[in-house]
C-alpha cells in the first residue's frame, strides 16, 4: 500500500501533499520537513531509495525522484515493489506533464500561464494523482488510460458548465 | 456578499503568501485569508464556494487548520451538479478529519451518488469511499460496492476493486462477500481491471483463509497462463514501459503467485515453469525489467522449495550486486537480507561484493549492506570481516561511523575466539571512533580487562600507545585512564610482557602526564575529567616518587568550576594529606569485576530476554543466569556484602564503578547538582579504609532516603553548598567517626540543626490530579525572618514529566530566593520526587504570613502543560 505521495520544491516547500493513512496536519508537515531534510543533503548520482523506517515507522519505504526544482517522494510499504514504484513516479510525472506542458520547470501550484487560474490546478492535479493512486493502491498505470479520464471529467465539467471559471473545453486546459 | 472574499483570487493569495519573507508574516496572511473563508461560508456564500475550497486546499497543503471547511465540503458533495461534487469529494478527502459526526453525514451521500445514473460521479463517490472508508461505512455501503464490480464502464469496475480492499481491511468479515466477484475479475481483458482484480484477490487472501483456499483451487491455473500471456505478449502500446509490457501487471501477479505458493507444494508447483520463463526471459536492461526480476526472485524465495528455482534466483541477485545502478544495487541487498534466512550459504558466496557495497558512497546502499554484513557474521568469518570493517571505519564519513561502529562492536563482542582479539579490536574502535562508542560497550570492554589478569599489563601498554596517538576519542581515553589508574604500575615495569609486543619504556612521570593531559584538555568531558582525577589519586599510591606532583594536579582542581572536580578534588587532597595511614588500602587495585553480573544488569537495562543462558565463555552476551543479586555496585563497596543490591541498572554502573556524575546536564555549568546516586560508591570508597563501619552495608540508599526524611537538616545544608548529596549527609548519628574526620576540611559540620527539628508541620501546599507538591519549613536559628521550604513534588499520574519546571512568585514584603531543583524530570506514578529549595524572607514577620503564588510547567508526553495556583494557607508565624 501507498502511504503517502508528496511533491515538494527544493527549498523544501510543500506542492503536494496527499496521506493515505489519516494524520493530522501538523505531523504530516513534520514529516514533509524530515524528508526534505534527508532529501537536500543527498548528492545526485546515489540511489533513489532512502532508509523511511525511522521517519514514517516499521515497515515503510520511500522512493523519490528529483525534477528540476522538484522532489516526487512516494511512501508506501513492503507490499509494493520499489523498482515499479520507481516508474510509478515516472507515469505520473508523465502525465502531469502531458497535461500542463513540462512540469519540470514550474512550480506545480504555482503556473503563471494566462488562461489556467491556479484555482483549477490545485483541483486538477488531485483529480490526476486519484485516477493513477486510489486509496493507496495502484489504480491505473498507463499515462494515456489516466489522460483519457482526466479528459472525460474535464468535458463533464465543461458541459454542466456550471462554474465559468473551468475552461471551455479538454483542450483549453492542456494546450495552455 | 461578503466584501472580503471576493478580494483575493487563489492566485493571489498564493502570490502574497510566496511573498512573505518570515513565518509571522505567512501566518499573518493565511490568518486573514481563513477569517475571510470562514466568513463567506457562514453567510453560505455560492459565487465563491469553488474559489475558496480551493485556497483551504493550498491552506491545508501548508499546515494549517482547515476543519472549518468539512461542512463547506458535505454542502458541495450533496448539491446536484458534477462540478461542484467534484470539488467536494476532493476537498474532503484532504480536509476531513476523523470526525465521526462528518463521516456520518457524508455515508448518506456516498450511499446515493454510488446509485447515481452518471458513472462518473459514481467513481467520485467510490474513489472518496476508498480514501475515507471506516469500519461503519464499510459496512453500510459494501453491498453498493459489490454490485458495482459488475458495472459495464472498466473504470468504475477497477475502482470498486479498490474500494472493495479499503472495506475487507477496515471490516475482514465482509470478505467473503467479495471472494465470487472478485475471482471473477482475474478474467478481465482490461489489463487496468485485471491489475486492481489481482490486487483485491492478494488482499481477500490475506484476510481470509476461506478465500486463499479458494483461488488457490480455482484460479491458479489461469493466473499462471495470464502471466504467460503478457511474458509472450507483443508490444501493447498502451501498458508498455521501456519495451516490457505492462510490468506492473507481472509484478502484481507474481505477488498474488507468492501468496498461493507459500506453504503449498501443489500450488508451487504449478508456477515452477512460469517463474523459470520470467527468470530467464525477462530483459534487465531497463528499471521495468529489473523491478519484473526483483519480484520474481522474491516469489522464487518464498514458495515451496525448489533448487533449480532458488539458485536461478541467487545469480539474478548476484547479478544485480554488479550493476552499476544504484537502485539495482540496492534492491538486490535488500533482497539477500531475505534469502539468507532460506539459504544462507548462497549468500556467504557474496561476501565480498556485500562487503564492497558497506564502502559505497550512497547512504543508503551502504547502511543496507552494513546489515547485510552484519547477519553474515559467523564464528569462522569474524576475524576477516572485522578486520575489512575496521579498516573501512578509518576512511568513512562521520555520518555512518556510528552506525558502523555499533555494528563492529556488536560483532567482536558476539563472535570474539579469544580475549586477546576482544582487546585489540576494541581498541581499533576506540582509537579510531572513540566518540561513537556507546557507554555499555566500553563499560563491557572494562569488564573483561579486568577479568584477563594475564592481559592487563599487555592492555594497558596498548591503550597508553592509542592514547598517544588520539587524545581526542573520549572513550578511548576514558578506557585508558581508568586502566592506567588501575594498572599503572605494569606499565612503567612491562610486566606480564607478551612475545607478541614491543618492549615500550614509559616512565613514572609520563604516566602522570598522560593523565594530566586527560584533565588538562577542555575538550573532554566532566566523566572523563573524574575518571582521570581518581586515576590520579590511584598513582599516587602506586608512584609514591610522583605524589607531591600528583598532588599539585589534584589541588588544582579546587579551583575547578565543574562542583564535581572541585569537590572531588577538596576531598582527595584531604586524603592525601591527612590520612597517609589508610591510603594504601584505600586506594588498592579493584577486585575483578564480575562479567555474569555486569551482562545481566546490561541485558536487563536493554529489557532483552534473559532465559537462555548458552554460556560460550567467551560470550558476553550469554551466561546471564542470576539476576543482579551481587551487583557491580560493589566493586567500590569492599566492606558491604550483597545487601546493597541497587534496583536500577546498566546505566548507574559507571557511576558505581567510579562514583562520578555521569548525567550530561550537569556537564556544562558546575553550578548544577550533581545526581545523588553519583556519590554513594565514593561514600563507600572511603568507606573502604575504616574497616567495617557501623554504618550498614546499604549506606548508600539509606543517605538518599535519610537526606528525604530528615529534610530539615537537608534545607539547612542548602545554604552550605547546595548539595544534597554531600557527603557531609553520612553524619547522621550511626556514622562513625572516621567519616567525619575525612571531611573535615569542607567547614563547618551540620550536625547541630538536627536538634532544631521541624518545627513546622509540613504543608501540601498545592495538589491537582496530576500533581503534588509538599512544603517542609525550617527556621535557621538567629534568622528569624527567613524560612527555608523544602518543596517536594511528586507525580500522580502514570506519565512521565519532563522539562519540569516550578516558578514562584511573591509580594513585595516578602523576598524569595529559589535554588535549583533536583531534576527537572519527574518519574510516573510517585516514583520518585523533585525537590526544590526556596528561602522566603518575610520583612513583617509577625504582621503578615506567607503568601504565595506558583506555576509549575511541564511537558507530559510532549505537550506543554501548565499548573497554577496561589498558596495561602501557610502557618502563620513564618
Amino acid at each position: 500500500m501507498i502511504k503517502a505521495v508528496m511533491v515538494m520544491n527544493t527549498q523544501g516547500k510543500p506542492r503536494l501533499a496527499k496521506f493515505y493513512e489519516y494524520l493530522p496536519v501538523e505531523k504530516q508537515q513534520e514529516l514533509i520537513r524530515r524528508v526534505f531534510a534527508v532529501l537536500c543533503g543527498r548528492a545526485e548520482n546515489v540511489s533513489n531509495f532512502i532508509e523511511a523506517e525511522s521517519i514514517f515507522g516499521p515497515d515503510s519505504r520511500l522512493v523519490y525522484k528529483h525534477f528540476a526544482t522538484l522532489y516526487f517522494v512516494f511512501v508506501f510499504d513492503s507490499s509494493e515493489n520499489e523498482l515499479a514504484v520507481l516508474d510509478l513516479i515516472q507515469v505520473f510525472v508523465e502525465t502531469l506533464d502531458k497535461c500542463f506542458k513540462n512540469v519540470c520547470e514550474l512550480d506545480i501550484v504555482f503556473n503563471y500561464s494566462k488562461e489556467m487560474t491556479l484555482l483549477e490546478n490545485i483541483f486538477w492535479i488531485h483529480t490526476i494523482l486519484d485516477e493513477i493512486i486510489f486509496g493507496g493502491q495502484v489504480l491505473e498505470t498507463s499515462s494515456a488510460e489516466v489522460m483519457k479520464a482526466v479528459e472525460e471529467i474535464s468535458k463533464l465539467e465543461a458541459a454542466s458548465n456550471a462554474i465559468t471559471l473551468i475552461p471551455k473545453s479538454a483542450s483549453g486546459w492542456r494546450s495552455r | 456578499m461578503n466584501p472580503f472574499s471576493s478580494g483575493t483570487r487563489l492566485r493571489d493569495m498564493i502570490r502574497a503568501i510566496r511573498a512573505c519573507k518570515t513565518a509571522a508574516e505567512e501566518r499573518a496572511v493565511v490568518r486573514k485569508e481563513c477569517a475571510a473563508i470562514r466568513a463567506a461560508i457562514n453567510e453560505n456564500d455560492q459565487d465563491y464556494r469553488h474559489r475558496n475550497l480551493a485556497k483551504l486546499m493550498f491552506i491545508h497543503m501548508l499546515g494549517y487548520p482547515t476543519h472549518f471547511g468539512q461542512m463547506e465540503c458535505l454542502k458541495l458533495i450533496a448539491s446536484a451538479g458534477f462540478p461542484e461534487k467534484r470539488i467536494g469529494y476532493l476537498g474532503l478527502m484532504l480536509l476531513l478529519d476523523e470526525r465521526q459526526e462528518v463521516l456520518m453525514l457524508v455515508t448518506n451521500s456516498l450511499k446515493q451518488d454510488l446509485n447515481h445514473s452518471n458513472q462518473y460521479i459514481v467513481g467520485l463517490a467510490l474513489c472518496a469511499l476508498g480514501n475515507i472508508c471506516s469500519a461503519e461505512m464499510a459496512r453500510d455501503l459494501a453491498p453498493e460496492v459489490e454490485r458495482l464490480l459488475q458495472f459495464r464502464d472498466p473504470n468504475v469496475r477497477k475502482k470498486a476493486a479498490l474500494c472493495s480492499i479499503r472495506i475487507i481491511k477496515k471490516v475482514p468479515d465482509l470478505a467473503e462477500n467479495f471472494i465470487n466477484p472478485a475471482s471473477s475479475l482475474l478474467k478481465e481483458k482490461h489489463h487496468g481491471v485485471l491489475i486492481t482484480g489481482v490486487q483485491l484477490c492478494m488482499d481477500l487472501c490475506k484476510v481470509s483463509s476461506e478465500a486463499l483456499e479458494y483461488v488457490r483451487k480455482k484460479c491458479i491455473e489461469g493466473l499462471v497462463k495470464t502471466l504467460r500471456d503478457i511474458a509472450n505478449s507483443p508490444y501493447s502500446p498502451e501498458y508498455d514501459i521501456a519495451g516490457i509490457t505492462d510490468p506492473f501487471l507481472h509484478i502484481r501477479l507474481l505477488k498474488l503467485l507468492r501468496i498461493l505458493g507459500q506453504g503449498d507444494a501443489d500450488a508451487s508447483d504449478c508456477m515452477n515453469d512460469i517463474l523459470a520463463q520470467v527468470a530467464t526471459k525477462t530483459e534487465s536492461k531497463k528499471n521495468a525489467g529489473n523491478a519484473i526480476l526483483y519480484e520474481c526472485v522474491e516469489t522464487i524465495m518464498s514458495i515451496e522449495d525448489n533448487g533449480g528455482l532458488r539458485v536461478l534466483a541467487i545469480n539474478i541477485l548476484g547479478r544485480f550486486l554488479s550493476n552499476r545502478d544504484n537502485n539495482i544495487r540496492y534492491v538486490a541487498l535488500n533482497m539477500l537480507m531475505k534469502a539468507i534466512v532460506v539459504d544462507a550459504q548462497a549468500v556467504q558466496r557474496h561476501r565480498a561484493t556485500i562487503l564492497e557495497c558497506v564502502k559505497d558512497s550512497d547512504a543508503s546502499i551502504r547502511k543496507r549492506a552494513l546489515e547485510l554484513v552484519y547477519l553474515l557474521v559467523n564464528e569462522s568469518n569474524v576475524k576477516p570481516l572485522t578486520k575489512e570493517l575496521i579498516e573501512y571505519l578509518e576512511v568513512s564519513d562521520q555520518e555512518f561511523k556510528g552506525d558502523l561502529t555499533a555494528k563492529i562492536c556488536s560483532l567482536v563482542e558476539k563472535f570474539s575466539p579469544e580475549k586477546i582479539w576482544y582487546i585489540d579490536q576494541m581498541l581499533k574502535v576506540l582509537s579510531e571512533a572513540g566518540n561513537f562508542v556507546k557507554d555499555e560497550v566500553w563499560h563491557a570492554l572494562i569488564v573483561v580487562i579486568s577479568n584477563a589478569s594475564d592481559l592487563h599489563g599487555y592492555t594497558v601498554r596498548a591503550l597508553y600507545r592509542a592514547f598517544q596517538t588520539s587524545t581526542e576519542q573520549e572513550s578511548l581515553v576514558r578506557v585508558a585512564v581508568w586502566c592506567i589508574g588501575e594498572y599503572g604500575d605494569m606499565l612503567v615495569n612491562n610486566v606480564g610482557m607478551l612475545d607478541i609486543e614491543e618492549p615500550i619504556t614509559v616512565t613514572e612521570s609520563d604516566t602522570v602526564d598522560a593523565v594530566e593531559v586527560a584533565i588538562k584538555r577542555h575538550t573532554l568531558d566532566l566523566t572523563t575529567k573524574a575518571m582521570a582525577l581518581i586515576a590520579l589519586l590511584k598513582l599516587s599510591s602506586r608512584f609514591p616518587s610522583c605524589s607531591e606532583r600528583i598532588k599539585d594536579i589534584i589541588v588544582q582542581n579546587k579551583r575547578s568550576l565543574m562542583l564535581e572536580l572541585q569537590q572531588r578534588s577538596i576531598e582527595f587532597n584531604c586524603i592525601l594529606q591527612k590520612h597517609q595511614n589508610i591510603r594504601s588500602a584505600l586506594l588498592e587495585r579493584m577486585p575483578v569485576l564480575d562479567e555474569a553480573t555486569f551482562s545481566g544488569r546490561r541485558a536487563g537495562s536493554l529489557h532483552t530476554a534473559i532465559s537462555t543462558s548458552t554460556g560460550a565463555p567467551h560470550n558476553l552476551q550469554n551466561g546471564i543466569a542470576k539476576p543482579a543479586a551481587a551487583p557491580i555496585a560493589d566493586l567500590l563497596d569492599l566492606s558491604s556484602d550483597d545487601a546493597a543490591a541497587p534496583s536500577s541498572s546498566g546505566g548507574d554502573f559507571l557511576m558505581d564503578l567510579l562514583g562520578v556524575d555521569l548525567s550530561p546536564a550537569s556537564a556544562p555549568s558546575g553550578t548544577s547538582q550533581p545526581p545523588k546516586a553519583g556519590t554513594d560508591v565514593l561514600l563507600d570508597l572511603l568507606s573502604i579504609g575504616t574497616s567495617p563501619p557501623a554504618q550498614s552495608s546499604s549506606s548508600a540508599s539509606d543517605i538518599l532516603s535519610s537526606s528525604q526524611d530528615n529534610k530539615a537538616p537537608l534545607a539547612n545544608l542548602n545554604g552550605l553548598a547546595s548539595l544534597s548529596s554531600l557527603p557531609a549527609n553520612a553524619t547522621s548519628p550511626a556514622s562513625p567517626v572516621p567519616m567525619m574526620d575525612l571531611l573535615d576540611g569542607l567547614g563547618p559540620i551540620p550536625q547541630k540543626h538536627e536538634e532544631n527539628g521541624p518545627a513546622y508541620p509540613s504543608l501540601v501546599a498545592y495538589e491537582s490530579s496530576s500533581l503534588r507538591m509538599t512544603f517542609n519549613f525550617s527556621k535557621q536559628p538567629g534568622n528569624p525572618q527567613m524560612t527555608l521550604i523544602q518543596a517536594t513534588f511528586t507525580n500522580l499520574s502514570p506519565n512521565v514529566y519532563n522539562d519540569f519546571l516550578f516558578q514562584a512568585a511573591v509580594p513585595k514584603f516578602l523576598q524569595l530566593h529559589l535554588d535549583p531543583a533536583s531534576s527537572n524530570t519527574l518519574p510516573a506514578s510517585g516514583n520518585g520526587s523533585i525537590t526544590q529549595n526556596l528561602k522566603v524572607t518575610n520583612s513583617q514577620q509577625g504582621k503578615k504570613s506567607l503568601v504565595m503564588r506558583i506555576r509549575i510547567a511541564y511537558k507530559m508526553n510532549n505537550k506543554d502543560v501548565l499548573e497554577e495556583g496561589q498558596i495561602n494557607n501557610f502557618p502563620r508565624d513564618l
